[in-house]
């Protein structure tokens, strides 16, 4: 909880919702007749509509990624060290939008809302969404912001990729694109993790084939399960090993199945808390929208190819301990850029946080996102001109 | 800019594609950039370079060359530039080849270290030379693969390769009839252009 907001907080937010009435034809062949995307905004827009930015969260995040809702808050944003005034994405330039993508559990229409056709909760019901969809109905709560064209879009990991779709979808509508601990698409290894997770939450008996609202519970084994092994992935040996190592619970071993070291009971507390604030239909639809995601695919899986249309400066950053989305798997992405000719710049950040590592503000990674969003910002580009 | 950097840029045409290894922060593809209407990126391992880099806006990419140029296609630059970082590299050779591969062309840079000064430390002190320019010490030097003026000039003959310019230049980067007329020892700064 904070006594007083920070000085370079953007303070407290409240989050705003946007209803389309518009149908939006779905990927996987139904159309949602309407919806609505519960969004956040820090930062003014200009006049001329040229500072807006967007963030595109990865598989467990949402709308919140900066400041506080209220002053009991325990934490603020899942992004707040990048997101505010001075800070790399420094709200003092720029107009900032976070919204919680379509398929979500925190307020856009997802599988724990009312089906308004059924007036029942949609639960597994819910059409599976892919990273084109959310960049479609981005798109359109853009239109409703009155942002035609965005300074930078910006997103880590399944985020990225909502980044690298729009550079291809839309072309004209940003000019800058962060993709940072990102992949083209998920290698098999991932697939095989996410098919894990996916086969944990539906083998709960508590899942009922996800009608579980029906039978007002929650598969929270399975959910909590997914999770955790999702955790693993999230971090490096060094990390989990830095923290935990071999540390006990008790002095000597107890023989027992209950928790032995600190690591089981990190990971045990991590999973349940997990459960307590997202769904798991949801968490199964994201796995999709991640296992699907594959660009060049409708280009003789050439990346570069799909790249084509591009016209925005990249920047891309991968994480030297990152296993789960690696640095090779971002000099996919580099390589094809450069195939096709495009602006790209591309750091390796020396990190021991693995794929969490995008969260954390690693000095030089905010360093390289705050140089390459200078370039973009409306104050700067007037400054030049001077 | 830096003076070798100054000198390399009287040497490149407009409207081209460059690619320059160990761009350091940038400061020769951001003048070409913006005076030259060149396109292209810089290749960069060092944290503080990449970051100028990026800052300028001069696209660069965080590669190590000691593995290669692998993911660029064949003559997909007009021009590879390398300076004054052949010498740091495990195989210079192979990377001369790497970079005619890539480009159509090449201009490089290096320490000669063939010049008087040099031999004069390593002749009379018996010492490995460390100077303003070498700054570092034998056993702390990135500059693993010295060679000379003439050195390098074999290589290229050995390897077929076509010196088109050559620059036999000062610490000033001072173009001097004197160091044309014996560059092996005489110049500090050796410049090639050349081709297959």
């Amino acid at each position: 909880m904070p006594d007083t907001i920070p000085v370079d907080s953007v303070g407290l937010v409240t989050p705003q919702v946007a209803e389309f009435n518009e149908p939006l034809a779905l990927a996987c062949g139904q159309t949602l007749a309407n919806y609505q995307l519960v969004y956040e905004t820090y930062g003014q827009l200009n006049r001329d509509a040229s500072n807006a930015v967007l963030i595109c969260h990865a598989l467990s995040g949402d709308h919140h990624a900066a400041g506080y809702h209220t002053m009991a808050d325990r934490k603020p944003g899942w992004w707040d060290s990048a997101i505010g005034p001075g800070k790399p994405i420094d709200t003092n330039h720029f107009f900032v939008i976070s919204l919680n993508n379509l398929g979500g559990c925190c307020g856009s229409t997802g599988p724990t809302s009312i089906n308004p056709a059924t007036g029942k909760v949609w639960g597994a019901k819910f059409p599976m969404v892919t990273v084109e969809d959310w960049v479609e109905s981005q798109a359109r709560l853009a239109d409703r912001l009155g942002v035609q064209q965005f300074a930078a879009i910006i997103g880590g990991s399944l985020g990225g990729m909502q980044v690298l779709s729009w550079s291809i979808r839309y072309p004209q509508r940003l000019r800058a694109a962060a993709i940072i601990a990102s992949a083209p698409k998920l290698s098999t290894q991932n697939i095989a993790f996410n098919e894990v997770a996916r086969q944990s939450i539906r083998r709960d008996p508590d899942f009922f084939d996800g009608d579980y609202m029906d039978h007002d519970t929650i598969p929270t084994n399975g959910l909590g399960l997914a999770r955790m092994l999702g955790h693993i992935t999230y971090l490096s040996d060094d990390s989990m090993g830095n923290k935990f190592g071999r540390q006990m619970r008790h002095d000597q071993f107890q023989y027992h199945y209950d928790i032995e070291f600190e690591v089981e009971s990190y990971l045990r507390y991590q999973g349940e808390a997990f459960t307590k604030r997202f769904d798991a239909n949801t968490y199964m639809l994201m796995t999709k929208a991640l296992d699907y995601f594959d660009p060049a695919a409708d280009h003789d899986h050439d990346l570069a190819k799909a790249l084509a249309p591009a016209q925005c400066d990249f920047l891309l950053v991968s994480f030297t301990t990152d296993w789960r989305f690696s640095p090779q798997r971002s000099e996919e992405i580099v390589n094809a850029l450069v195939k096709a000719g495009k602006r790209v710049s591309y750091a390796k950040i020396e990190a021991v946080e693995g794929h969490d590592a995008f969260l954390f503000p690693i000095p030089r990674y905010m360093d390289a996102l705050r140089g390459f969003l200078q370039r973009v910002s409306p104050v700067t580009q007037e400054n030049s001109h001077a | 800019m830096r003076s070798d950097l100054e000198f390399i840029n009287r040497w490149i045409q407009a409207n081209i594609k460059v690619l320059d290894l160990g761009c350091g922060d940038g400061a020769l593809l951001d003048h070409l950039m913006r005076h030259k209407q060149v396109t292209g990126y810089g290749l960069e391992i060092d944290a503080a370079g990449i970051q100028g880099c990026v800052e300028k806006g001069v696209p660069v990419l965080e590669q190590d060359l000691d593995q290669g140029l692998h993911n660029f296609d064949d003559q997909s630059f007009d021009l590879v530039v390398m300076a004054h970082a052949l010498q740091q590299f495990r195989r210079p050779d192979l990377l001369l080849d790497e970079m005619l591969r890539v480009g159509k062309e090449a201009i490089i840079t290096f320490p000669n270290f063939g010049h008087w000064r040099n031999r004069m430390h390593l002749g009379l002190h018996g010492r490995m030379p460390v100077s303003e320019f070498l700054p570092y010490n034998w056993y702390d030097t990135p500059n693993i693969h010295f060679c000379t003026f003439d050195d390098f000039r074999d290589l290229c003959h050995a390897k077929g390769i076509k010196i088109v310019k050559w620059a036999a230049v000062d610490g000033k980067l001072q173009d001097h009839w004197w160091t044309r007329l014996m560059p092996n020892l005489l110049s500090e700064t050796a410049v090639f252009h050349v081709t297959r």
